[in-house]
């Protein structure tokens, strides 16, 4: 899958690369963040989108106003939003389900009034802030090329460290905390340090993804772009990729990201087949948001562990027809 | 690609309705070459009343232009990319017609901050009427996007001046508590460093009460203006269906209608229709004529809609949005025009953003157009974008609007100011040459 990722520039048109691959591969990030604190820790957090804001705008003040590398940035991006995540996270060790989802959800709000408000942050009236171009070691990476290499190495490398990290003793912790916490602290596991850690963990991808979509992506720091919606369309995400599954989060943000987009320019294709203006614009634009809704339920109740789960059955069907792909026995990625 | 004739809103029900083609008429009229122009359009979502209408004006402005042998003998053909007003859709749209946009209209605030670094590179103009970043009234630290009318600073410095107006003068301001009450996301921000410079000059004191997105709920902040702080006046920037709902708050707690003053993203029928006969005499802002007494609505009333090729039901037109619609539609016809002669054809967003500069809107040109008193005059060049445009104001008189103003211009120097001081600070930020 990482050669077909690396190989894609070559392949796919410019579209491809700066419309559907770059912001998937971020998004996907960013859910496999919320996915070790949601799917893995057990603990429902709404304030996803706004810990991406927090990356973004460090990132961009960093790099902009205070000229650190674009690397370094990307990294303070993400350290900034991993502090205030702990902070956030510090109500879970006393409540936790639907009462966590609301504290949660309020850090959603503060975060994105203190990015307005605070006048040193410089985002002022407009609440945005623009990236200068963007260099690292005197190469430009204005290409989409180039950009989409960069977000692939950080998605890539910290990909790969999350799925390692879940298949840790600190996964393996997270995990028992999930399935009953005060079993797992009787038995030794810190709920402090583990929660806070899988808050920290978390948050620092949100802050990362964050930062690529200023420099990988949009090019901007926005607050219009981390509102409340976001945040839940990345646990509708992790919930239709599959809980507690690495691919599941890339999975899901291609479902939740892509699939619109996919039934609209279908839906206008047909439509044009049958000489246009047969159908009116206005019910092919209402009609793609029925599309959508009904897949998700669709694939809701065909396979409530999402998509991960299919598609490893997928995978294991294969394998047992054809007796290939015995790297995915025993569950693989 | 060829339009049906009817909108229709039984779609909302879910009824599968096939709506009846326009007569596919064979084309007598010969044209040298077509014009293909994307369009970003919101048809869904909270966002879609006010946003149709706008679609649909421009689209039949085309119709018309079309029918009278198009531009220069080029004919407009659209295409629309719906992307409900959000930002990563807005993103993608522009990806899938990459190359070849003539010029880009989101009519969305967010979009354009999220489209600024794109439509640089790629050289092609993104505008937002009335809205966008105020400060690319700037055409030289902006090359490539253009407020075109009216920008926020122009329009909050201007809504303060008739307050002024109807307290008969502007030393009489002094003293006074503005209400205001707004969207908190960079639309409904963009007035503050306005209002505080306003406040400081004429001695009147002004309090924001922010309303997180959509605002659907402002009772709250409607009794603490009207009992605790009582503002002398209101003034409200708000949006789609937020816009409905301050008029049954303010019959609530018994503050006068006449003294709230809306933006003029809240002056469409779709906005204050809702709320009816309630909303009688309440004021808002405009940057254009409203009802169908100009030469260009009759006459696309008389040639677009009698052929059966209107985009709109025939009742809309005529109203705000629409209106709005078929403004943006000369402002974009002009600047393709001008892009033609100056540089030929074929058309590219390079050619057109050129043309763009080029647009000289005098009195006599809005005459050709039959656009007198639709739309303010509006002259362009390599260094301004526009935006620093007067506003009218309009009364609702429980079915309609009228205008009650004359047109009320902007404190030019201070939004100047400010103008330059933040293309300032945006250059500094990206560290960008001004471009030549």
């Amino acid at each position: 899958m990482l050669a077909m990722a690396v190989a894609a520039p070559f392949v796919l048109s410019e579209y491809w690369i700066k419309a559907i691959l770059i912001p998937t591969i971020i998004f996907g990030l960013s859910a496999l963040g919320l996915n070790i604190v949601s799917g893995y820790a057990g603990l429902i957090s709404m304030g996803q989108a706004a810990f991406m804001a927090l990356g973004a705008f460090s990132a961009v003040i960093a790099y902009g106003r205070f000229g650190v590398p674009v690397p370094l940035a990307i990294l303070l991006g993400g350290t900034v939003a991993a502090l205030v995540g702990v902070v956030v996270g510090t109500p879970s060790l006393r409540i936790k389900g639907l009462y966590l989802m609301v504290a949660t959800l309020a850090s959603q709000f503060i975060i994105i009034w203190a990015l307005q408000r605070v006048p040193w942050t410089g985002s002022g009236s407009f609440a945005t802030l623009n990236t200068p171009p963007v260099r690292i070691a005197g190469f430009d990476f204005s290409t989409p090329t180039a950009k989409y290499y960069l977000v692939l190495v950080v998605v890539a490398l910290m990909t790969l460290f999350g799925w390692n990290l879940v298949r840790s003793r600190i996964g393996r912790a997270w995990m028992a905390l999930r399935e009953h916490d005060i079993a797992a602290s009787i038995m030794g596991v810190s709920m402090l340090r583990y929660k806070l850690l899988a808050f920290l963990v978390s948050s620092f991808y949100a802050g990362v993804a964050g930062s690529l979509v200023v420099f990988g992506w949009t090019g901007a720091a926005s607050v219009q772009e981390y509102e409340l919606d976001v945040s839940i369309k990345i646990l509708g995400m992790i919930i239709i990729g599959g809980l507690g599954s690495v691919l599941g989060s890339f999975l899901g943000a291609a479902f939740i990201l892509l699939l619109p987009i996919l039934i609209a320019v279908a839906m206008q294709r047909v439509a044009a087949l049958t000489g246009g203006g047969t159908v009116s614009v206005d019910i092919l634009a209402n009609a793609e948001h029925v599309v959508f809704g009904a897949l998700i339920l669709f694939f809701l109740i065909r396979e409530p562990q999402g998509l991960a789960k299919l598609w490893f059955g997928l995978a294991s069907w294969v394998d047992r027809r054809t007796g290939t792909f015995k790297a995915t026995k025993g569950g693989g990625k | 690609m060829k339009k049906a004739g009817m909108w229709c809103k039984a779609a909302w029900a879910g009824v599968a309705a096939v709506a009846v083609a326009a007569p596919f008429a064979v084309n007598a009229q010969q044209y040298k070459g077509e014009i293909l122009h994307p369009m970003m359009v919101t048809r869904t979502g909270p966002f879609a009343t006010a946003s149709t209408g706008v679609t649909a004006g421009q689209q039949d402005y085309y119709t018309l232009v079309n029918m009278a042998g198009g531009i220069d003998g080029y004919k407009i053909v659209w295409e629309e990319c719906e992307f409900e007003y959000k930002v990563p859709r807005a993103l993608e749209c522009y990806e899938r017609y990459k190359g070849k946009w003539k010029m880009v209209y989101p009519n969305s605030t967010p979009a354009i901050f999220a489209l600024a670094e794109r439509v640089t590179k790629d050289e092609v103009l993104a505008i937002n009427l009335a809205g966008g970043r105020s400060d690319s009234s700037d055409g030289e630290t902006f090359p490539y996007l253009a407020p075109v009318i009216a920008n926020f600073w122009a329009q909050a410095t201007s809504t303060i001046a008739y307050i002024g107006q109807l307290e008969g003068g502007m030393d009489k301001l002094k003293g006074k508590k503005i209400a205001y009450i707004h969207l908190d996301n960079d639309y409904g921000r963009q007035p503050f460093p306005m209002f505080d410079e306003l406040a400081k000059k004429y001695g009147f004191e002004w309090k924001s009460w922010a309303l997180s997105w959509p605002a659907l709920e402002q009772s709250a902040a409607w009794v603490d203006i009207a009992r605790r702080y009582r503002a002398d006046y209101a003034v409200g920037w708000l949006y789609g269906q937020s816009c409905a709902v301050p008029y049954t708050e303010i019959a609530k707690v018994g503050y006068p209608m006449n003294k709230y003053i809306g933006s003029l993203w809240c002056g469409t029928e779709d906005d204050v229709g809702p709320a009816g006969p309630l909303a009688k005499d309440t004021v808002t802002a405009n940057f254009h004529g409203v009802g169908k007494d100009f030469p260009v609505i009759k006459e696309i009333e008389a040639k677009v809609y009698k052929a059966g090729k209107g985009n709109a039901e025939p009742a809309r037109v005529g109203s705000v949005a629409y209106n709005r619609g078929v403004i943006t539609g000369i402002i974009i016809v002009e600047a393709m025009r001008n892009g033609l002669k100056a540089k030929g054809a074929p058309l590219d967003g390079k050619k057109v953003r050129d043309g763009y500069r080029m647009i000289k809107l005098d009195d006599a040109r809005l005459k050709q157009l039959g656009a007198t008193g639709l739309m303010p005059n509006l002259v362009f060049s390599e260094k301004y974008h526009g935006g620093m445009d007067s506003q009218l104001f309009q009364k609702w008189d429980g079915t309609k609007f009228t205008t009650i103003s004359k047109w009320i211009p902007p404190d030019q120097a201070m939004v100047q100011a400010k103008i330059d001081e933040s293309a300032k600070a945006f250059r500094e930020q990206t560290k960008a040459a001004p471009a030549k």
